[in-house]
């Protein structure tokens, strides 16, 4: 399948509809550089992403997208986190091999002696009730993206 | 001149005399007089922070980031190997199998861990709970959240995991773990104010040393930590991000 970035870039991707469960009591931590490249990622981010860590590092963090996220999503995303505040959100990421996992995300700006270095990325389980309202939500903004 | 050293009072009632030898240690290789100032609760060491009357603290990840920021210290070392994590606990008996079955009206006993009750929050979101839906139920120590669970008082506990595993046998066995924490980058960390900031290389080198002959390894023994890895201030900082995601 075919993924479309807001830049204008592409790439194709495996999608297959398989859940993987967020593993209970752990975070996946990951952190960006300022254009969202990443320049860290811990031993969960590892497990959940299917990747291995020297295919993380260095990697755009939009290698997550899943085709099922609406772009308006990520535009909130980095639209907060620029204007140096904390985004939270529920984000349904693709694996490697296709499959998919859902994780609620915060995401703030590292600000080291006033100048902006990149962001931190902390992941956790989300609640099944909010996975089922933000999926609805989603496919409602994609439609309204396909249509627009 | 004479500095005080303070230790987060989630400190384990068994290190207490681990932290007095340290405190000596400390005098006799800085040659500089330390007082050791323990505290029952967090509001008192912190009201003692804000009125800098401490210089040298060893300060829980959620009290990082107030110390750096709003006080000017800066982290030295951290214990080696050893992070915080968080479990949550029901009496052996429960019903309860899952987070996922916990429902609003639970009760939950806790300590003033801040750390640990963070955690044990995060913990039972994915059940749709927070502040608001449960009944928390405040205990002065890890032993008193024990026995609200075994006496049916509450009907999960959040646990320092070390806490709990210093917890005897026998209390242990009439309780079940639910969930435990696997976060690896949450830590106490030794931290100096800015009224020791000229002795802080030379108390930095000392740390470090400090599993290098008997009377140090004896000293971090009665502590029951392996010894101090330094920090580098981009490890604090990542640290004090890290906390602030979690904190809503």
């Amino acid at each position: 399948m075919q993924i479309e970035y807001f830049d204008g870039t592409s790439r194709d991707a495996l999608v297959v509809d398989r859940e993987v469960p967020y593993p209970d009591g752990k975070l996946i931590v990951s952190r960006t550089d300022t254009k969202g490249y990443i320049t860290h990622a811990n031993q969960a981010f590892v497990d959940m992403s299917g990747y291995k860590l020297d295919e993380l590092i260095g990697a755009n963090h939009c290698i997550l997208r899943h085709p099922d996220m609406p772009a308006a999503a990520f535009k909130d995303l980095w639209d907060t986190i620029q204007a140096g505040k904390k985004w939270h959100g529920y984000v349904k990421n693709l694996r490697k091999d296709g499959a998919y996992y859902w994780v609620k995300a915060t995401v703030i700006p590292n600000i080291r002696n006033g100048q902006l270095m990149g962001y931190t990325s902390v992941r956790r389980k989300p609640s099944r009730t909010k996975v089922d309202a933000s999926a609805k939500l989603y496919a409602e903004m994609l439609a309204g993206e396909a249509s627009a | 001149m004479s500095y005080v050293l303070s230790v987060s009072p989630d400190f384990s009632p068994d290190h207490l005399s681990g932290w007095f030898i340290f405190n000596t240690w400390l005098q006799r290789r800085l040659e500089e007089k330390f007082h050791l100032e323990l505290y029952d609760d967090f509001e008192s060491q912190r009201g003692d922070i804000q009125s800098d009357k401490i210089d040298l603290i060893y300060a829980n990840p959620y009290d990082a980031a107030m110390l750096v920021r709003d006080k000017g210290f800066k982290a030295l070392a951290r214990p080696s190997g050893l992070s915080d994590e968080a479990i949550i606990v029901v009496p052996e008996s429960s019903p309860y199998q899952s987070i996922e079955e916990l429902k609003p009206g639970v009760r939950v006993a806790c300590t003033q861990d801040p750390d640990v009750n963070m955690m044990g929050m995060i913990m039972i979101e994915p059940a749709d709970l927070d502040r608001s839906t449960i009944e928390q139920q405040s205990a002065g120590s890890y032993v008193l959240v024990a026995k609200a669970l075994l006496n049916g008082q509450a009907d999960v506990g959040f646990f320092l995991k070390d806490a709990f595993d210093d917890l005897s046998g026998l209390i242990r066995n009439q309780m079940r773990v639910l969930v435990e924490s696997q976060i690896d980058v949450v830590h106490h960390t030794l931290m100096a104010g800015p009224k020791l900031q000229a002795l802080a290389p030379k108390l930095l080198d000392e740390l470090v040393a400090m599993n290098q002959d008997d009377k140090g390894r004896s000293v971090l023994e009665s502590m029951s930590i392996k010894g101090w890895d330094a920090m580098a201030s981009e490890d604090t900082e990542f640290m004090i991000d890290l906390i602030d995601t979690l904190i809503d």
